[in-house]
């Protein structure tokens, strides 16, 4: 969107608009303040009368169940992305409203990827009025750009999604649930079929408040599809397609671990440095993504355990080979999964009742009684920029590109050690700067900070910096690795210009807006 | 008139620069950045000055960067700048950081040496992390014949604004008179160490240690630039005393086993059977002249078990050092290097014996019925600094075995 709006400054010193797509919303009011009141949304009462007694809801094509479900101008439709860059079915499905005739719906997706650039085509013609979620690759330059011009891309975090759907500030009218494997009634599964994925967690609250929901597969099985993932009971329709995805872009058969030496050494720092500040306990937790670094640490980490005797309560996924191999050799009790990243992680979801299927529900929903992030001893997270005072951004460059989601990003951040493990420089361009392009991450949440040029500790806490004291690590103030690195490159970078227009905003996890990503002047 | 290029379009952290001369005119910038958002104006601002520096008044200058860091198309614009104008005299000096002027010594440990090629900057970045024990900046086989010029300002800018974090500071120079050209281009940057390829004889070794003498005397350099000639072919390895004692300068004596092999006309086999001769061989000239003999690189990075392998044959031959070609293979060799328990407990038995005598003022020292010489005793104070470098004995043991 291009116009100018209202700014107020939040609780972060950021500024902010009040009115996000037409939504009053709340500006940031510090972590843990803002506290909402009322009902949770539900979706509308419906009657088996409506339903065939049968149990078979098996739509003849794609369209025919959009039109059964009523699509009109002006919707919102939903979609999750456990298949990732593999998806075959929302291009589809925007296809199908453009002939149709269809206009200004709103994509409501948990993440866009560079499949989905087809999309450009309907935001331009006004069949998609705009994109509300996290835009990696072509269409979050595309925004950047301020070429969405009609509404803000809204970025939130997994939970937050969860938290937009149940507290009603996301309707959505239809939501379109690719499935691997599923039954005529409705019933699917992701762990197994053609194209699986492992899970369909970040679906599940679709299903569950959608007016509309429509099970999409290329695997129908005979009733029951056993697991039931995504439940029958909350689904109108059923289509089944030749493909759904391409099954090498929704999960590599292999992971690739960094064979970068830098990466690997600040991996190898990480796990120290978990080590050295006596998380490394017998029952400790911890989550790694499936980032190079992040890999690479869960390896070193695994060495320190079996060198120490210690064995995890869980690991949190997304699985990897990796954490699959630390459960069968008994290393963890659990992993409990929120996504599943090779083939292996699919395998052992499918077989290993110590691998646990979770959702944004369980992990991350903010406003609920409790979520798993915060039991986590220790969490590693990647980021594109952190600032002096630990705040950290992961969506957009220090060239004001937005070019990333938030994941489950800033969910984790509630973890008792959270480690940001990071080069000090990407190709000229320093990742520590004097303050953060955009706001994604608050420093009080954020702990340590990794880099091939030392470990830099939050003042704020004093246990980790006494722990590590003698540990012989190499421990330093954030601003002398700054320095270190703006030195190395030839002066701290200038910053980039952006115009007044506002092209998005951040939520934070309670729904508040945390920062706003402005339009680049080019 | 001609274009002259240096780099290519598409390496991370490097650059590739155009220069078109021109006899008016004034000078032309074009531009294009990775970072343009970020480092755009210190772009321009930096290829105006090293133009005004080299003297250059007219001309076309275009940049294409990829995240290069100053002193990396600061070295590239020299390059194609002298490509095109060759009588131009002057140099374009990025600032000598004061991290860049510690200096070394002839004994110290010299376990691994991380070669890197002189044409890619990125690599040298954080080479200094990885802690090796040296890193040789490669102007000879891993540069083109078409790059070997900005290779040489590219090292010769990095000698002068990277941190190395105690690394000795080597560059291995070309042979002939490409050689004598490198030496002039590094000798006045505080370079520790000069790996001298293909050495076959002490007049070759002679030549070179004159050139530097004059370099010196030339810039007012006062520490001195240590040597270690490599011997690569039959004729190298056979005079290898002659080429040990042929310098005051020298530190360490290498090998380079894929040249040597072929001079042979052998190849080389998992056994290393072939070069047996020639590893001995300079293991004794080294050792009979009181240098550190070093061995060839190991140039399979997947294979850690192989190398430590290697290793520990070499150690076992009496190396003292291993080249590597990747960070990773840094802490195998040290590790494969570290003194044993045994080799250390042995060692703090003959020290302390020593000390022992000393206090009784005896001339002789004797352990156990054994009669103990002084190079025994030497090789054992080393062998405990090697375990405190190697971090296996604790500092706070120093003061008990030293």
């Amino acid at each position: 969107m291009e116009q100018t709006l209202d700014l107020v400054n939040n609780a972060a010193g950021r500024r902010v608009p009040t009115l996000v797509n037409g939504r009053q919303s709340v500006p940031f009011m510090g972590v843990g303040q803002y506290k909402p009141s009322g009902l949770k949304a539900a979706p509308p009462v419906k009657s088996c009368s409506d339903y065939p007694l049968s149990g078979d809801k098996v739509q003849p094509s794609l369209k025919a169940a959009l039109e059964k479900c009523g699509l009109k101008d002006g919707m919102t439709i939903s979609s999750h992305h456990h298949f990732r860059n593999g998806d075959l079915v929302m291009n589809q499905v925007f296809d199908l409203a453009a002939d149709l005739g269809v206009k200004d719906l709103v994509w409501f997706p948990s993440a866009a990827f560079p499949c989905h650039e087809p999309l450009i085509e309907h935001l331009e013609s006004g069949v998609i009025h705009h994109i509300e979620g996290s835009l990696n690759g072509p269409l979050g330059r595309y925004a950047s750009e301020g070429k969405m011009k009609k509404g803000l891309a809204v970025l939130r975090s997994h939970g937050g999604r969860w938290q937009a759907v149940q507290d009603g500030e996301v309707h959505i009218d239809i939501a379109v649930i690719a499935a691997p494997t599923a039954d005529s009634f409705g019933n699917a599964t992701g762990d197994r079929g053609p194209s699986a994925c492992g899970l369909l967690g970040f679906g599940l609250v679709d299903s569950l408040y959608a007016d509309h929901v429509i099970v999409v597969t290329d695997n129908l099985v005979p009733f029951p599809c056993v697991p039931w993932q995504i439940q029958g009971n909350n689904v109108d329709y059923v289509v089944v397609l030749d493909k759904v995805g391409e099954a090498d872009k929704i999960i590599s058969g292999t992971t690739r671990l960094t064979k970068s030496p830098d990466r690997l050494y600040i991996a190898e720092l990480t796990a120290n440095f978990v080590k050295a500040a006596g998380i490394l306990q017998d029952g400790f937790s911890f989550q790694a993504g499936a980032g190079g670094t992040a890999l690479a640490f869960a390896i070193y980490l695994k060495k320190l355990m079996l060198e120490a005797g210690i064995k995890a309560r869980f690991i949190r996924g997304g699985s990897t080979k990796y954490l699959v191999e630390m459960l069968e050799e008994g290393l963890t009790d659990y992993i409990l999964d929120g996504q599943t990243f090779d083939l292996e992680g699919v395998r052992s979801m499918r077989e290993n009742p110590g691998h646990v299927n979770t959702s944004p529900f369980t992990s991350y929903n903010w406003h609920g009684k409790g979520n798993f992030a915060g039991l986590l001893d220790v969490v590693v997270l990647g980021a594109t920029e952190v600032d002096v005072n630990f705040n950290a951004n992961v969506v957009t460059h220090s060239d004001g590109m937005m070019l990333h989601g938030i994941g489950g990003w800033q969910n984790c951040l509630f973890s008792k050690c959270t480690i940001l493990p990071i080069p000090a420089f990407r190709n000229r361009v320093p990742i520590i700067v004097d303050e953060v392009t955009t706001l994604v991450g608050p420093g009080e949440l954020i702990d340590v900070i990794v880099t091939e040029r030392g470990i830099a500790v939050n003042p704020a806490r004093q246990d980790l910096l006494d722990a590590t004291r003698n540990s012989g690590l190499p421990i330093r103030k954030i601003t002398e690795i700054k320095a270190e690195v703006d030195e190395l490159v030839g002066g701290a970078p200038q910053k980039p210009r952006f115009s007044d227009d506002i092209i998005g905003v951040v939520k934070w996890v309670d729904g508040t807006v945390l920062d706003s990503i402005f339009k680049v002047k080019t | 008139m001609e274009t002259h290029i240096s780099g290519s379009l598409n390496s991370k952290s490097d650059c590739q620069i155009r220069f078109t001369p021109k006899s008016k005119g004034g000078i032309k910038l074009r531009m294009q950045s990775k970072v343009e958002q970020l480092f755009g104006s210190s772009i321009i601002a930096l290829a105006e000055k090293t133009l005004s520096e080299l003297w250059v008044v007219n001309g076309l200058l275009e940049i294409y960067d990829n995240g290069a860091l100053p002193f990396v198309l600061q070295a590239r614009i020299e390059a194609v700048v002298k490509a095109a104008i060759p009588d131009v005299g002057a140099e374009s000096l990025p600032e000598m950081k004061t991290h860049a002027m510690y200096g070394t010594t002839p004994d110290r440990f010299r376990r691994s040496r991380l070669y890197i090629p002189g044409i890619q900057p990125k690599l040298m970045l954080n080479a200094g992390i990885h802690k090796p024990d040296g890193i040789i900046l490669d102007l000879e086989d891993s540069v083109a014949p078409a790059e070997k010029s900005a290779a040489r300002y590219i090292v010769r800018n990095a000698l002068r604004v990277l941190d190395f974090f105690g690394a000795e500071r080597m560059v291995r120079i070309n042979q002939g008179t490409l050689g004598m050209a490198d030496l002039e281009a590094v000798i006045p940057h505080n370079v520790h160490t000069i790996l001298i390829p293909k050495v076959e004889s002490a007049e070759q070794l002679k030549a070179i240690d004159q050139k530097i003498d004059e370099i010196c005397r030339n810039c007012g350099r006062k520490e001195p630039v240590y040597l270690m000639p490599i011997l690569e072919s039959a004729l190298g390895i056979l005079r290898a005393l002659e080429i040990a004692r042929a310098s005051s300068k020298n530190v360490a004596l290498a090998i380079g086993l894929e040249d040597y092999t072929a001079d042979l006309g052998t190849q080389r086999t998992a056994g290393d059977s072939e070069s047996f001769f020639a590893r001995s061989m300079l293991v004794n000239a080294a050792r009979a002249a009181g240098l550190q003999p070093i061995d060839t690189v190991f140039s399979d990075v997947n294979d850690t078990d192989g190398l430590i392998k290697s290793v520990r044959e070499a150690k076992a031959m009496g190396f003292d050092g291993k080249g590597c070609i990747h960070p990773r293979q840094i802490r195998p060799i040290h590790e494969a290097f570290a003194p044993t328990a045994s080799e250390i407990e042995k060692a703090q038995r003959i020290v302390q014996a020593f000390k022992a005598a000393l206090k009784r003022g005896k001339g002789v020292v004797t352990l156990g019925s054994k009669m103990i010489d002084q190079p025994v005793v030497k090789r054992a104070q080393r062998t405990i600094n090697l375990a405190l470098t190697a971090g296996i004995l604790p500092e706070n043991r120093k003061e008990n075995s030293a």
